[in-house]
């Protein structure tokens, strides 16, 4: 059943007195004692969460496995883990790591594409092959009492995939034609010309993960091969358990399907260079005729996964564009109603990624809704108050139980300690880390990572509509980029 | 994370034999209670996370509106964010992300639904704002904050719709399924000239008549105490004077007799054709079947639509099929979208065919288990998150509002591994007629 479809009071943009007194005085039941609300309830000391240990074992392949037994539920979660991701991308080949694990499921072992997908939801399991910039995954999602039956899938799917000619076909004619629809939506579009306005052609991040219509044509079934070989080895790799388990009765298990996998040499991975900052101000315009709305995205190079200013980074995005009382949502929606929702973020990986922010604006009001994001920008670089500081650290911090209710939040979790090289212990000192963070050290990362003087601007709307008004804010010089380079193609 | 209550199920036994293994029987525990002002209150305990979640369900959707003033129900929605006598504008959002909390609303055409989720020891402050608004809204409302919210829903009007690719269908679907004076057959976000027309009478009366303690239920779920929840919820909701029952919406028939036709065009560059069809309520029989139908049909890739199309062809991009389920009616929905080069009427051909076949003969018994055994690890997956919309608390109130009690989990799940291929076949035979239906196209615009 799907329930007919519901509208929510926010959402995400980016991946993100005239007092009537009547009716309240005769609608209180005179009986009933009044609560004392003068003042909001006091809150005792917060609650303290305890994280389920993480326990670590090796194949006799040396494939590490980081277990979590987590028993309120019987499911399992078993990722395995591939330090390569769209970051190790070869130059001219952007898309061929996304493209390899979209493949790993289209016929691996003795099962072709068909055979794989009925095996796996005749279990009621979930396999899901992924990869982002920083790393890909193989993802098993399955009811405990059906582990030993899904395994060998995983197994077949991660180490054996077959490849095939036809497969391949296939699946870039899906991806090329996902490139077509893409122009169609100014919310796919604007992130993609931001991309390509921060980074470049030629730098990793400027280009999506897919890659281009044409990298897409040009693969063959040769280089995900050569991907694969190169990257997807137990030295390069993690196995990742949690749920429903028990250590030493999974482990076995898991030795069985994985154990036997080798080592082909050395897997090398290049680390994709940090992009220079802008210059200056650019204001790129892609043009959607007769669009309701124009997206909006601005920004520009921001910090790696391994920037000391982790913690920091977190609360002043939190009082900037990272929550629903953030400033800028608290300007664009609240305060002006140009918008449904306006939210900014620093998009980190294990390079310097994007710090973006972003909001769909009515279009007759995108001049007005520019001037708005910018005063929000200079106005983050002022030293922050006591309380809005205080908020935005317990939000964080204090909400942060709440990412570890499902095994599949575990095991993102425990993910990201891998990817990022994070330490052991970085979760239980996440709250402490939160709650040091200073407001003279928000006021530092801001005057070191907001610069709106050096920001690309990208807006995708309505041009006919908008230009007149974005030129006349004189914000900088102003080009327009079509959809196709704004898509690589 | 959620804490099962694993039990021998004495009754019939809630599992699907594969390969000789069983999945245990789900319950959720809880503790249901109403106050004297007619507020039903349903407690449950998990404490395997300290967080609390506190779950609001008004019975009221856009079902409820006057025609004129489609969207209202929603638009109430997002007032109820705006502060209430005790609570300054802009305060429930502060207080709430001070304590670490998050919260939301939604609205559909039968409910509108208010969540939040904060550490366990901001239970009572959540309580407090919850309560407040219930009681205390109008003290505070203005023309001025009306008016606020009015621009931010046509904003998201704006953007969830008109600037989203295809983002009319959905509306221009329910105003040919549905006949004019039946509330299913307007938008839950509304015309932009019935927003326009929202005024301040309208929301005082709107919550006299629908926000009521006797037509709310209220879901306290989590890392909480039960006899000390239950005395807060007293505290805090006991003062709310008793109101009028609300009378339930009596919509006229709605029924299809022909085939219904219409062309939208957009800033699309694929053609997406839309078939609908008029089918059981939720929970009704038949319910349960069209949803393993939906399954059969375009669920993963050995489904017939998506083999066929998606698959062996390729004439499609995508396909979808899926039951969606109303208090007071549901449509099943088939749409795919051409490749470029291909034509809807391709599409549609190879649609009814397999339509044609699964009327002729039933699907296999391997294709109903693939479809039963995902909907079974579906609602164990649905075990482990108390908050948010869809998590347990959600879950609790939306079977209550059913009226089956609110741990129906175990009999939902039982509606769907009872069924047989056979009843997979009826499904299609008495539901998805070929000429009883609308046809909805979406066509490029000429210039791009």
């Amino acid at each position: 059943m799907t329930p007919r479809p519901a509208l929510v009071k926010r959402t995400r943009v980016i991946p993100v007195l005239a007092v009537v007194l009547v009716a309240a005085a005769t609608a209180i039941a005179a009986q009933q004692p009044r609560a004392d609300r003068s003042k909001p309830p006091a809150l005792g000391p917060a609650p303290r969460l305890n994280l389920p240990p993480i326990q670590k074992r090796t194949l006799s392949n040396g494939l590490p496995v980081w277990l979590i037994e987590a028993h309120e539920v019987p499911l399992v979660q078993v990722n395995l883990l591939v330090l390569a991701g769209s970051g190790d991308d070869p130059a001219g080949k952007f898309g061929v790591a996304s493209l390899t694990a979209a493949m790993l499921d289209e016929g691996a072992g003795a099962r072709d594409a068909l055979q794989l997908a009925d095996a796996v939801e005749v279990l009621g399991a979930s396999l899901a092959t992924v990869s982002s910039f920083d790393a890909s995954a193989v993802r098993l999602n399955v009811p405990a009492a059906r582990l030993g039956d899904a395994l060998p899938i995983m197994a077949d799917v991660a180490l054996r995939p077959t490849f095939s000619e036809k497969e391949l076909d296939r699946v870039r004619k899906e991806r090329i034609t996902s490139l077509l629809q893409a122009r169609d939506d100014p919310a796919s579009v604007a992130p993609m010309a931001f991309a390509r306005t921060v980074f470049g052609a030629t730098h990793r991040y400027g280009t999506a993960a897919v890659g281009t219509e044409a990298t897409l044509k040009g693969f063959t079934t040769g280089d995900l091969r050569t991907f694969h070989e190169a990257m997807y080895q137990p030295s390069n790799a993690t196995l990742v358990a949690v749920g429903d388990i028990r250590a030493d009765a999974v482990v076995p298990l898991l030795e069985k399907h994985f154990g036997a996998w080798k080592n082909r040499g050395a897997p090398a991975r290049a680390r994709v260079p940090d992009a220079p900052q802008l210059t200056s101000r650019q204001i790129t315009i892609v043009d959607m005729p007769k669009a309701a709305q124009s997206q909006i995205r601005i920004g520009g190079v921001g910090v790696p996964r391994s920037t000391p200013d982790y913690f920091t980074l977190q609360v002043l995005n939190t009082i900037l564009g990272g929550s629903f009382t953030s400033r800028l949502n608290q300007n664009l929606r609240e305060e002006h109603q140009y918008s449904y929702g306006a939210s900014s973020r620093f998009e980190m990986r294990l390079s310097a990624g994007s710090f973006v922010a972003g909001a769909g604006v009515q279009t007759d009001k995108t001049a007005e809704a520019l001037r708005e994001f910018f005063n929000e920008l200079e106005a983050i670089r002022k030293p922050v108050g006591a309380d809005e500081l205080a908020k935005a650290k317990n939000y964080v911090a204090l909400g942060f139980p709440s990412e570890f209710e499902t095994i599949s939040d575990l095991t993102s979790h425990v993910e990201e300690l891998i990817v990022y090289k994070l330490p052991d212990d970085y979760f239980s000192r996440y709250v402490d880390s939160i709650q040091a963070v200073t407001s003279a050290a928000v006021a530092q990362a801001a005057a070191k990572y907001v610069l709106p003087q050096q920001f690309a601007v990208v807006i995708a709307g309505d041009r006919a509509a908008i230009e007149a008004g974005i030129r006349a804010l004189n914000l900088g010089p102003v080009r327009v980029m079509s959809v196709s380079e704004a898509l690589g193609s | 994370m959620a804490r099962l209550a694993f039990v021998i199920a004495l009754l019939a036994l809630i599992v699907v034999p594969l390969g000789g293994q069983t999945l245990a029987s789900l319950q959720v525990p809880y503790r249901q209670f109403r106050l004297s002002n007619g507020l039903t209150v349903i407690l449950h305990q998990d404490k395997s996370v300290p967080i609390v979640a506190i779950n609001m369900w008004y019975h009221v959707g856009s079902a409820n509106e006057k025609q004129g003033r489609t969207g209202f129900a929603h638009l109430f929605e997002h007032l109820m964010f705006e502060g209430s006598k005790h609570v300054k504008e802009g305060e429930f959002d502060t207080l709430l992300e001070s304590a670490g909390g998050d919260n939301n609303g939604s609205t559909s055409n039968d409910r509108t639904n208010y969540v939040i989720q904060v550490p366990s020891n901001a239970l009572e402050l959540a309580l407090f704002l919850e309560s407040d608004r219930m009681a205390y809204l109008l003290d505070t409302m203005t023309p001025e904050r009306v008016n606020g919210q009015r621009d931010v829903v046509k904003n998201e009007r704006r953007q969830s719709y008109e600037n989203q690719p295809y983002g009319m269908a959905s509306i221009e679907l329910d105003r040919m399924l549905w006949p004019p004076a039946h509330p299913y057959s307007w938008p839950t976000i509304g015309e932009m000239a019935d927003l326009t027309a929202a005024s301040y009478e309208d929301v005082v009366e709107f919550f006299k008549k629908y926000y009521t303690p006797a037509n709310a239920s209220l879901v306290v779920a989590g890392d909480i105490d039960l006899d000390r929840t239950q005395a807060l919820v007293e505290k805090w909701f006991g003062e709310i004077a008793v109101s009028p029952p609300v009378e339930p919406v009596a919509p006229p028939a709605a029924i299809l007799t022909s085939v219904k036709r219409k062309t939208l065009t957009d800033r699309v560059t694929l053609p997406r054709i839309y078939l609908a069809w008029l089918t059981p309520r939720m929970y009704a029989p038949g319910d349960a079947a069209l949803d393993v139908t939906a399954s059969v049909l375009a669920g993963g890739k050995n489904s017939r639509l998506y083999k066929r199309l998606v698959y062996d062809t390729q004439m499609a991009q995508d396909v979808s099929a899926y039951q969606q389920s109303g208090a007071l009616g549901s449509s099943f929905n088939i749409i795919a979208t051409a490749r470029p080069g291909r034509t809807i009427a391709e599409l549609q051909t190879a649609i009814d065919e397999e339509l044609a076949r699964l009327r002729r003969e039933a699907p296999t018994s391997r294709e109903v288990q693939r479809a039963v055994n995902q909907t079974e690890a579906s609602f164990y997956r649905a075990m482990e998150r108390v908050g948010g919309f869809g998590g347990k608390a959600d879950q609790l109130n939306a079977y209550y509002t059913a009226g089956g009690g609110p741990d129906f989990f175990a009999e939902d799940l039982a509606r769907y591994t009872s069924l047989s291929a056979s009843d997979v076949q009826s499904a299609v035979i008495d539901w998805l007629p070929a000429d009883r239906r609308v046809e909805l196209v979406v066509q490029p615009e000429a210039a791009k």
